[in-house]
């Protein structure tokens, strides 16, 4: 933990190749043996398990560093290779450098002018900070160059043609060339003629490609596991090194013996397959080396390699502690800054306290009361104690007195958590900073996480099974940066469109709608019962309307006293029916909404009023009120729309679809109707009577006709459904409202499904020249190609069901494709993109100083903080500054939908008709 | 370019870290080093050092002319070789007289306006009379709300932009659609449509094109006329084609509606035929009306089945007249005038077509504008095609994210892609590039070179565990409490 001062940086690291000489200096230990323990469980010395490199059991000490377990980080050891051996990661290297080298004097292969200008060109390239692409791309052109040259320009050898015989064997002119030779070649490269191939020969010299000893990593890197029965099951890259002590022993015995060259030669080469699988057990050409159990060895490359190496799993993202993990529920009585965490998870949570002279007498009843402490409701108590020398004490029941006593300033005490302590909450996928986001905890009973459910659309949250994590933080600095930064109120707009992510959904909407809907009213009960959870609430409003009967208080009333006392707006509601003409302020659907001084004085509030991505009060509070008002707003307004929506009551079933008879036999002559057209079409399709489109096959020609035949069909059967669903519906309120689902949804309820498809075409799959064996083959009519007449209520037909079945499928293996694909591609924009950053002078920069952009988005506006992507609210200033009359006379009627407005077509199948019939071509 | 890279080669020659970091500090690269007298470098650092500098850059001391020389020649002999390209460079936006007149005002006032916003009011208040006063009024609130709405230094724009674009990617459909007004097209939309623009692919998976005609009051039957010089026609199109086996021959029969329709005259097969390859003798016959008028035969050159066979077929895919790539051309009635739209896309020749207004002309190839039109507007266009894509599907995604996307993928003049080709393959840092992708090669190659890691990015800083140096971790703040007096030792 870094405590005090400033922090030390690196400033860089640097690479390079390791030297046989340096290996041997690093080196803690030769390693010659390939037993790792004896028999009474002790490592061997000189063997791979060696106490030189490390130790791995407790209690031992390391020969090296004199260390225990924990304070000895390991160290190397390393093997003398009996012959030569290359390496695998540096075989396309080094045959570039034999190719483009003499096979006699060493030198690169081009003259001293040809030299000078691909020098030159390769410094410009890094003055212009051209990256390693680009030089790659010279040092290539290099050696492309130099190895076509047949005759050495500096000694006059004629070259021979040297092929790499995957994965590593070299051949010049078709022999053999051993590694030692190799190894003898590279040597003889001078340092100057290096650079222009792109090698740096002051940290790699290139026969150090060529390895004569073996680094031997620590035996931290490599522990052996003791399984259950006691006996020792070692690593994967020890077992590997095993091997390759093993050969190299009996390569040198058998050339120290002089035994036969290919003998020798043999031994050789399995050697080298031996260490080109430590290094690489996936080299294309070679069998991968295996287990016992048939399963291939993780070695090094495989250990840094992709998602689950080192590198994404371990080092770009680590594991912690203090953190929780549970199932989430529902709270909508919590502040939107708030998660409920179970007892059991606070009581496990710490946050680290200094003990100072402050704090000391309360740390001290703290500790004194014991890990769990009775009282009323829940009490913090303390889990650890650390003292300054870093010892941790544990406090338990029973020393929690004594332990209370010792504490002295400059301890550290563990804290449970406890209200109003700040965490990180986060859900899975992270797609975007609202993904984490801090909340203030309430230690609750039960053993879920709680969350007002207006914070569900940021984290794309439901309570199917959905589990969350909790970060509790460790340091001031984090706690403070979490509380200014990352609270939940402050991420209400998103950055994404400039609007809010977080507001009413489901039940918050249609209680809105409920209460402030045309004249609802409510008696003085009602309006207290609606009145009491809002904490900031003063007083109650006066009554507007008053009678014979009592007093009552209306809707859009009691939906006011969540309001800014000094708001104005006017916007159209959800339940808007978008007429040609806006009858605006005398709207008979009650959906133009008008605010003045925080008073609603007509409309509607639903999904645009407060809605999560619509609302356009939410939106207009927190960017000109501040995320406090805006939280309070919501908070209220959401506590509002419960209360109204448990006085007026909220339920849909099925008879909420049912429809008149009369209807009935309407929907299903239409539906005939068009059955009998998609015949006629067929019918002259057959008789080559039907129109072409230009463009197309007289087969898609009909395919597209039929489909936006049946497609009409079904938006005639909603509309007559529809018709007959009113506002007095459950679910046409939610519809309508946008509290859930869409009047598509219940026309496919009550009227009718419509056509599936499979690749936007209707189905053709199955049976030859037929889907099912239901129909005849060459059937190519409505019903035998996928079409649904019936509705979701009146249950569909056993075709229907397994067409809709079909359509269902592609649904799932679309979403299942996508979210890897755009997986994939937010993980390569987050990489290109993550190093830029806007500096003090407004420009975008990247970590290299490199200029993106002079102004970051032409204007230097921040996107969460624009007007839904202007820069700033026009009208809001000319009403401002002119005042409402003037102002009327500049209104213009703006397109006031709103974000993410096109409502998807559930079923895919898109409705072709309106662009045939603006196609005008050939008359 | 950057200073970094100046002290860097500057190391490289073995000159010490100080001296390097004066000299680049005072402005000098490499090459300018190169040029500079021996006064100038002196100025900044001492005589000893700046003989060293001179010695290891390869120069004498003091400077000698040749190399200066050398480089004036080469410099001379660059500019004869680029050719004179007339490039006209749009210098300022037009502004209209209210526009002007807001503007104006704003800059006496000492505000700061974007022009966007300027516009707008301008926009706004057309054509209604405002006093003095209450413009000036609207104005300095305007500018208050502004400067407000800024963005923070110090925002990691780059991540915010990349989570904007890439969270709503799990929303949006994989499926082609027909494009909106032409049933007959079909177009990639969606997340397939999404990650062909970042990968900067070379040609669009459904390249299209929209073409506008220059003059507004054109008719019907001219609209075809250009229509059908833009499509592509190959002989099978207008006729049929047979093989004469028993005369080893091609007969092709040119079929007069179709010849109608595509504006094809006989007199126009005649001129092409004689070019087509592979074919021995070209022969035209005039037949009677009754049999269906002229037709011509075809001998192949070897008179061998295989020969003729071959020949059927360049035959069929003869192209008599269109542009190359663009397979098919449809028209539709926009406005008073009339768009082509086609499928396949070739925006150099299209904009070469006199009857067509180039400056409405589109193309959903990106990479065809950036090689027509510069980078400017491939830059546009990417910005264009990503932000109408995500429009189409109803998600609404700030611009300025999406923009800062297509800036990166244009910094350096050429377009780049997304990726591992592109962007994060030209990343400094060797971490970075390593945790990226293809881990392994990056290590070993970063060995041989001697890269140095700075652990100036994100990644790097992840990596060994220091805080990264975006928002809060770009700054430092050091509080030194003050000691309590009589209470110190």
């Amino acid at each position: 933990m870094m405590d005090r001062g400033m922090s030390k940086r690196i400033e860089s690291i640097k690479f390079a190749l390791l030297s046989p000489d340096e290996v041997r200096r690093m080196s803690g230990s030769k390693i010659i043996t390939a037993d790792t323990y004896d028999d009474d469980g002790f490592p061997i010395d000189m063997g791979l398990m060696d106490s030189h490199l490390g130790v791995i059991e407790p209690g031992l000490r390391c020969k090296t560093c004199g260390g225990r377990v924990d304070d000895c980080p390991g160290h190397f050891g390393h093997i003398d290779l009996a012959m030569p051996v290359v390496h695998v990661g540096y075989i396309k290297d080094i045959k570039k450098l034999l190719q483009a080298t003499c096979r006699s004097c060493g030198r690169l292969l081009l003259t001293r002018k040809q030299m000078e200008e691909y020098s030159k060109e390769r410094e410009t390239i890094e003055e212009m900070g051209g990256g390693y692409l680009k030089i790659q791309m010279v040092t290539k052109e290099t050696a492309k160059d130099a190895a076509k040259r047949q005759i050495c320009p500096h000694c006059a050898t004629e070259q021979s043609k040297i092929t790499l015989d995957k994965p590593t064997t070299f051949r010049e002119d078709g022999h053999k060339l051993t590694p030692k030779e190799v190894r003898e070649r590279l040597e003889r490269i001078p340092d100057d003629d290096l650079p222009p191939l792109g090698i740096s020969p002051g940290v790699a010299r290139p026969e150090w490609m060529v390895l004569t000893a073996l680094l031997v990593p620590p035996v931290t890197v490599r522990p052996s596991i003791t399984l259950e029965s006691g006996d020792r099951s070692e690593d994967d890259l020890t077992h590997k090194l095993v091997d390759v002590l093993r050969i190299n022993q009996r390569l040198r015995e058998n050339r120290d013996a002089g035994a036969p060259q290919l003998i020798v030669e043999d031994l050789w080469e399995l050697l080298q397959y031996h260490i080109t699988t430590y290094f690489d057990n996936q080299t294309s050409g070679i069998p991968p080396a295996r287990h016992r159990s048939g399963r291939p060895l993780k070695t090094l490359v495989q250990r840094l390699k992709g998602k689950e190496g080192r590198f994404r799993s371990n080092l770009s993202g680590k594991r912690v502690n203090f953190s929780a993990r549970t199932v989430i529920s529902p709270d909508p009585l919590l502040s939107m800054n708030e998660v409920g965490v179970p007892v059991e998870a606070a009581r496990e949570l710490t946050v680290p306290v200094k003990v100072q002279d402050y704090n000391f007498d309360t740390v001290k009843e703290w500790i004194a009361k014991g890990p769990t402490p009775e009282g009323d409701g829940y009490v913090h108590g303390v889990n650890y104690v650390i003292r300054e020398d870093g010892r941790r004490i544990r406090v338990t029941e029973k020393n929690a007195e004594t332990v209370a006593e010792t504490i002295e300033n400059g301890y550290t005490v563990e804290r449970q958590l406890k209200d109003g302590d700040i965490v990180l909450f986060n859900r899975q996928p992270s797609l975007h900073r609202m993904s984490m986001m801090a909340h203030e905890i309430r230690v609750m009973s039960h053993k879920t996480f709680r969350l007002n459910l207006s914070v569900c659309p940021p984290y794309n949250a439901d309570f199917d099974g959905d589990e969350m994590n909790l970060h509790a933080l460790q340091s001031e600095e984090a706690r403070a940066e979490a509380k200014i930064l990352m609270k939940v109120q402050e991420h209400i707009l998103s950055p994404r469109f400039g609007g809010p992510v977080i507001g009413a959904i489901h039940d918050h909407i249609s209680g809105a709608f409920l209460m402030t809907y045309m004249d609802s009213k409510f008696t003085r009960d009602e309006t207290l019962h609606i009145l009491a959870p809002l904490v900031n609430l003063d007083k109650i409003p006066k009554p507007k309307i008053k009678d014979k009967k009592g007093e009552y208080w209306t809707g859009k009333q009691l939906f006011s006293t969540s309001l800014p006392k000094d708001l104005n707006m006017n916007f159209k509601a959800s339940i808007c029916q978008k007429c040609d003409k806006c009858k605006l302020e005398d709207c008979e659907n009650d959906a133009y909404v008008k605010i003045r001084k925080g008073e609603i004085l007509m409309g509607t509030i639903d999904e645009k009023g407060i809605g999560a991505f619509k609302g356009k009060i939410l939106d207009k509070i927190a960017r000109d009120y501040g995320p406090d008002r805006a939280r309070e707003f919501l908070d209220d307004a959401t506590k509002l729309a419960i209360g109204a929506i448990m006085i007026r009551g909220f339920t849909t079933s099925i008879d909420d679809e049912d429809i008149p008879k009369e209807e009935k036999r309407q929907i299903a002559e239409v539906l005939r109707k068009a059955a009998k057209k998609v015949e006629d079409l067929v019918e002259a399709y057959k008789e080559g009577m039907l129109d072409q489109i230009p463009g197309r096959s007289l087969e898609e020609t009909l395919e597209v006709e039929a489909l936006q035949e049946l497609g009409k069909a079904r938006n005639t059967a909603g509309e007559i459904a529809g018709k007959h669903l009113g506002l007095e519906n459950s679910a046409v309120i939610m519809a309508k409202s946008g509290a859930r689902g869409s009047m598509l949804n219940l026309s496919q309820m009550a009227g009718c499904i419509g056509q599936q498809a499979v690749r936007g075409e209707r189905l053709s799959r199955g049976y030859w020249n037929r889907t099912l064996p239901h129909f005849e083959a060459g059937d190519l009519g409505a019903d035998a190609k996928g079409f649904v007449k019936s509705c979701y209520k009146s249950g569909l037909l056993p075709t229907e069901y397994f067409f809709h079945s079909m359509g269902g499928r592609e649904g799932l293996v679309d979403t299942a494709v996508r979210t890897s694909r755009s997986g994939y591609m937010q993980r390569r924009l987050i990489n290109a993109l993550e190093d830029l950053k806007v500096k003090e002078d407004r420009t975008v920069r990247n970590t290299a100083d490199t200029i993106i952009q002079f102004k970051f988005g032409e204007d230097n506006v921040d996107p969460s903080r624009s007007v839904q992507g202007d820069p700033v609210d026009m009208d809001d200033v000319l009403l401002e500054v002119l005042g409402e009359a003037d102002y009327k006379l500049l209104e213009v009627e703006k397109d006031i939908a709103g974000y993410g407005e096109k409502e998807k077509d559930m079923m895919g199948v898109e409705v072709v008709d309106e662009a045939l019939s603006s196609s005008e071509e050939d008359e | 370019m950057a200073k970094k890279d100046t002290v860097n080669a500057l190391k490289k020659r073995n000159l010490g870290a100080k001296v390097s970091s004066i000299l680049a500090d005072a402005g000098f690269t490499v090459t300018s080093l190169k040029k500079a007298s021996f006064e100038d470098i002196v100025k900044h650092i001492s005589k000893e050092d700046a003989t060293l500098v001179f010695k290891k850059l390869g120069r004498e001391v003091p400077s000698v002319k040749k190399p200066a020389k050398k480089a004036k020649e080469k410099a001379k002999a660059a500019k004869k070789k680029a050719p004179k390209v007339k490039v006209k460079i749009p210098v300022k936006i037009k502004l209209s007289p209210k526009e002007k007149e807001i503007d104006g005002l704003q800059t006496k006032m000492g505000l700061n306006l974007p022009l966007s916003v300027v516009r707008n009011l301008a926009h706004r208040i057309e054509g209604n009379k405002i006093t003095k006063k209450a413009m000036k009024d609207i104005l300095s609130k305007l500018n208050e709300r502004y400067e407000r709405h800024l963005i923070d230094p110090n925002e990691s724009a780059g991540i915010v932009s990349a989570q904007s674009i890439g969270e709503p990617g799990t929303q949006m459909t994989m499926r082609t659609f027909h494009y909106a007004g032409v049933a007959e097209i079909n177009v990639t939309l969606g997340l397939p449509r999404l990650i062909e623009i970042v990968d900067a692919r070379r040609v669009p998976s459904t390249p299209l094109m929209e073409i506008h005609m220059k003059r507004e009051n054109v008719t019907l039957e001219d609209v075809k006329q250009i229509a059908s010089e833009i499509e592509q026609t190959s002989l099978q199109d207008v006729s049929d084609i047979e093989t004469d086996i028993t005369g080893m021959r091609v007969v092709i029969h040119p079929d007069a509606d179709k010849m109608k329709e595509k504006r094809v005259l006989i007199t126009d097969l005649e001129k092409v035929m004689t070019k087509m390859k592979g074919a021995q003798k070209v022969e035209m016959h005039k037949g009677k009306k009754s049999e269906g008028g002229a037709f011509f035969t075809l001998k192949s050159e070897k008179s061998s089945y295989k020969h003729l066979q071959k020949l059927v077929e360049t035959v069929k895919d003869f192209k008599i007249k269109g542009i190359d790539g663009i397979h098919r051309a449809i028209i539709r009635r926009k406005g008073p005038g009339f768009v082509i739209y086609t499928e396949g896309s070739n925006l150099s020749a299209v904009l070469e077509m006199d009857e067509i207004d180039p400056t409405r002309t589109k193309t959903n190839s990106i990479q065809e504008i950036y090689e027509v039109l510069g980078i400017e507007a491939a830059r546009n266009s990417i910005t264009h095609e990503a932000s109408e894509t995500l429009r189409e599907q109803g998600l609404t995604v700030d611009i300025r994210h999406i923009m800062l996307v297509a800036d990166i993928m244009t910094n350096d003049g050429d377009v780049k892609a997304i990726g591992r080709h592109g962007i994060s393959g030209r990343k400094s840092s060797v971490l970075a590039r390593a945790a990226f992708e293809i881990t392994s090669t990056h290590l070993l190659q970063a060995a041989i070179t001697g890269e140095e890691d700075r652990l100036d990015g994100v990644a790097e800083n992840v990596i060994v565990g220091q805080p990264i140096t975006l928002g809060t971790g770009a700054v430092n703040l050091v509080y030194q409490p003050q000691k309590k007096k009589g209470r110190g030792k």
